[in-house]
């Protein structure tokens, strides 16, 4: 335990497999339905853990990872019909182009990625809106290769042979999805915790400080921008797969704030968080449709309420975290978890955030401090929750 | 003193939780000059800060007139009569001179005095009046401080509290506007709650002196008193 | 030549709407350092209840009306119980609050009236009228001309001559020091908001009936316009918000007149990324640097 304490990379591998064997089993569980909301979660968990890294971690936002998603999809797309027309089936033909779809979006984020380093919250936010806004404008002038509001068709192949033929097919897609989250997790949890995420939190806090203490500034916020689009990216290209098919509509102003919203109101900055907004995407219209339809009201407003009612909620929800508990559901959950062990959250030492950190809302950003190594959900593979060294606990001094 | 203007008693007050002034008293009488030093970092800018609200008092009264200050806004410090010439002056550099004095009586529903109080500061200050359209970035230091002094004279206050006013200035702009202070006080009866670094000058038109060491109240009395004492000069002036 | 002179002057009345629009956005950025992301949305609201006002009163001045006080109720309710609540420490919040607001309000409007795409009457003909031959301005052209140019003189009228404007830019500029001078520097923002509302939906009824047709999400396009323009001007100055405004209206009728209408909103894009690359503190910005 105490190896595992001090040495970051095991203890990420262990809780990877640990959680694949955990949503292994649950594939087994589930009725197809749910196995198919398990892999979008999946799919969402890629862009969310990017973008929680991205903005909890340096502090930019971004309204734009709809637009990087749609991205990652629209290369899937492209890149696996030509596969397909050159003969390339089954897992070559998806490793391959979701390969394609994470270098496709990297080079998007890399454009970005130099636009962000030079500017600051509310420019960046605005440059990124308008490329979501512009998402089917862009489809429908290049209609000739992106197929307009239509979009294109994804070919998936069935599930291997060895599977069974019997295999349901929303399985095959939960474990490829699973597969990439929890892969995208453990990059992003060793990244989070290494020299790069120690850099990302000092530029957050202080960026003349940050320089001063030898951080290449703009070096490491296009790296954080260029990471946070390959994950969109891929998320993106996991939805083709699930969706087989891709389309502007898919990638709407509102899916990006969901996005946005879901790092949020899961607790900016941490992983865990990421995996809880991803979960929330999925089942939060899902209850909220549910809602509605025990509603006894007329179906002209049943028809008005899907879909419409969860949006708000959403947004009720995140105006309620901004301003009632800034670390979001993971935060509460180390709190909750520190109260149960009867230790006061001052007992965890100072906090890495100082009162002004400005992409910090508040205290419980960072699911990664001391205290929180308790099991905090049933997502262990996403839970970066473990204690640091102290040293990383500076950010500023981090010269090396 | 038995009717003074401005009355503070164990006035205790700071940012968060230890307190920069401890239990402060004062009193000015109307129609003099008072003169609050001490060295750096002994509470004097917060105890005019204190004074108007902006930092808030954990214990203690302050009395403008007899009337309890406690709970009055900062905005509405300036309809109880006071003044306050912040430390650096705090002429608003985007709006011009004009616009500067025209806010300091905004607040005034005697919109023809606030006029009048206006024409009045550009007699005192004939610089200003040359220079009413320039914005207030455009104006060397001493015409900031002729600004900063004469938009808090448009309120026509009874009590001005001036935080540093010789701060940055040449000594002979600083001289004339302690000169200005003694004249306001003569000719219009002006109280005034004066905070120097500069002692000796301070000192000189003051009626009354108090020092200030580590938030507390070390010496009060008339100004020519304090100035002879030697040994209170070496102990907490530095001269 | 004549086609030149037709998307010129289009340009120009397209423009003058984003101007507009772009001017609430400095209105609230200069007081509180908050881009107002949550504008368009707001705006959309405002555009919906002209919309009712007008379908129920039969009368189109009714419901501009009703959409311009309504956004003055709308921009103090937003500010007074919303975003002063808000943590300002970090940038970051303001927009995240604004952008669930954002959600809040498509959401209310999608439930109260459904996503169909609303026909809005106006009320001058948009037929052009032609001078010297050549098809021109439609009096509706005029008419947004004539609004606009209305609004813009009487904000600068109200900053420059009225003793509540002066407190205005004061509060906005040095809120500690105006405190000192009497001002209520809270109340002051909450004009600031409402008065940037009420412009930001007197603009939405302007071009919603003719562009788009009111629609939770007919906003979302004018409020990217209206940023890039505010952004082209330096989010700072109200002048560069107009000017910035007409540069946009410009960019968008010569794209779609000269090339291809779907490619505007992709101009538009190339042109904010080019000024915040190029010129981040806007085209007509001074060259101090920007404190954000």
């Amino acid at each position: 335990m105490a190896y595992l304490r001090t040495h970051t990379l095991p203890r990420h591998l262990l809780l990877a497999v640990l959680a694949a064997l955990l949503l292994l089993l649950l594939t087994y569980l589930l009725p197809p339905y749910r196995n198919y909301q398990l892999a979008t979660a999946g799919a969402y968990v890629c862009a969310t853990a990017g973008l929680t890294v991205l903005v909890g971690l340096t502090g930019q936002l971004s309204l734009g990872h709809g637009a990087l998603m749609a991205t990652g999809a629209y290369a899937y797309a492209l890149v696996s019909d030509k596969l397909v027309d050159g003969g390339t089936t089954g897992i070559p033909l998806l490793v391959v182009s979701l390969v394609a779809a994470i270098l496709a979006t990297m080079v998007v984020g890399f454009v970005l990625g130099l636009a962000g380093a030079r500017l600051h919250g509310p420019y960046l936010a605005g440059l990124t809106l308008t490329l979501v806004i512009v998402v089917p404008a862009i489809t429908t002038t290049f209609a000739g290769t992106l197929g307009g509001d239509q979009g294109l068709s994804v070919t998936v192949d069935p599930p291997p042979v060895g599977l069974g033929a019997a295999f349901p097919f929303e399985r095959w897609q939960a474990w490829i999805t699973l597969t990439a989250a929890i892969l995208t997790v453990f990059v992003l949890a060793n990244v989070v915790h290494g020299r790069p995420g120690r850099q990302m939190r000092a530029i957050r806090d202080d960026e003349v400080a940050a320089r001063l203490s030898g951080i290449d500034v703009a070096r490491t916020k296009v790296g954080a921008f260029v990471l946070s689009a390959a994950t969109a990216g891929l998320g993106g290209g996991l939805l083709a797969v699930l969706t087989q098919s891709v389309a502007p509509g898919a990638f709407s102003l509102t899916f990006s704030l969901f996005l946005l919203m879901a790092v949020v109101i899961g607790g900016l900055g941490s992983l865990a968080g990421a995996v809880w907004g991803a979960i929330l995407i999925v089942v939060l219209p899902d209850l909220a449709d549910s809602l509605a339809e025990a509603m006894p009201v007329s179906s002209n407003l049943a028809e008005r309420l899907d879909g419409n009612l969860a949006i708000g909620v959403f947004g009720l929800i995140v105006i309620g975290v901004m301003l009632a508990v800034p670390g979001g559901i993971q935060g509460l959950l180390v709190a909750l978890v520190r109260r149960l062990r009867g230790r006061r959250p001052a007992a965890s030492g100072p906090a890495d955030v100082g009162p002004a950190g400005p992409a910090a809302p508040g205290p419980g950003v960072d699911a990664d401090r001391p205290d929180a190594s308790g099991p905090s959900g049933p997502e262990p593979a996403a839970d970066p929750a473990r204690p640091r060294t102290p040293s990383s606990g500076s950010p500023s001094t981090t010269t090396e | 003193m038995p009717d003074a203007l401005l009355s503070v008693r164990g006035l205790t007050a700071g940012y968060g939780a230890a307190p920069v002034l401890q239990e402060v008293d004062l009193e000015v009488a109307p129609g003099s000059i008072a003169a609050v030093v001490g060295a750096n970092g002994a509470g004097k800018t917060t105890l005019l800060r204190a004074l108007c609200g902006v930092v808030g008092a954990t214990a203690g009264e302050v009395r403008m007139d007899g009337t309890d200050l406690r709970g009055v806004r900062t905005q509405d410090m300036v309809r109880h009569g006071i003044a306050h010439v912040p430390e650096g002056r705090g002429v608003i550099t985007e709006l011009t001179v004009e616009e500067n004095l025209r806010l300091g009586h905004s607040w005034r529903r005697d919109k023809a005095d606030g006029r009048k109080a206006t024409a009045e500061v550009f007699e005192l200050f004939e610089p200003l009046a040359r220079r009413r359209k320039s914005a207030g970035h455009q104006l060397s230091g001493g015409e900031r401080q002729m600004l900063a002094v004469g938009r808090a004279l448009v309120a026509r206050p009874r009590l001005l509290l001036l935080d540093e006013p010789s701060l940055g200035l040449a000594p002979k702009v600083t001289a004339q506007i302690m000169a200005l202070l003694r004249r306001l006080r003569d000719d219009t009866g002006l109280t005034v709650l004066l905070v120097e670094q500069n002692v000796r000058s301070a000192l000189s038109i003051a009626d009354t002196g108090v020092v200030l060491s580590l938030g507390r109240v070390v010496a009060a009395t008339d100004a020519a008193t304090l100035a002879a004492d030697e040994d209170l000069r070496h102990t907490y002036l530095g001269f | 030549m004549d086609r030149f002179l037709f998307l010129t002057v289009d340009g120009l009345a397209r423009g003058a709407v984003f101007a507009a629009f772009a001017l609430a956005l400095v209105l609230i950025w200069r007081g509180t350092r908050i881009v107002n992301f949550a504008q368009g949305a707001m705006a959309a609201a405002t555009t919906y209840l002209g919309y009712s006002v007008t379908a129920a009163s039969d009368s189109y001045w009714l419901g501009l009306v009703a959409a311009v006080f309504g956004g003055l109720v709308l921009g103090a309710i937003v500010e007074r119980g919303l975003m002063r609540f808000v943590d300002v420490r970090s940038p970051l919040n303001a927009v995240i609050v604004a952008l669930g607001l954002v959600l809040v309000i498509h959401s209310i409007l999608g439930i109260v009236y459904g996503s169909r795409y609303r026909a809005m009457q106006v009320p001058f003909s948009r037929e052009s009228i032609e001078i010297g031959g050549t098809a021109l301005l439609s009096p509706y052209d005029l008419f947004v001309f004539g609004t606009v140019l209305l609004v813009m003189v009487g904000l600068a009228l109200v900053f420059t001559r009225t003793d509540i404007g002066l407190r205005m830019r004061a509060a906005a500029f040095a809120p500690d020091m105006s405190r000192l001078l009497g001002v209520n520097v809270g109340r002051m923002l909450t004009l600031s908001w409402a008065l940037a509302a009420a412009v930001g939906a007197l603009a939405a009824m302007l071009v919603v009936p003719t562009e788009f047709g009111a629609h939770p999400h007919s906003t979302d396009l004018v409020f990217v316009y209206a940023f890039t323009a505010a952004v082209v001007g330096g989010l700072d100055s109200p002048a560069g918000a107009v000017v910035g405004g007409l540069v946009v209206g410009l960019v968008l009728s010569y794209v779609s007149g000269y090339a291809d209408g779907d490619l505007s909103a992709v101009a538009i894009l190339v042109l904010l990324i080019g000024v915040l690359l190029l010129r981040p503190n806007g085209l007509f910005a001074s060259t101090t640097a920007r404190q954000v």
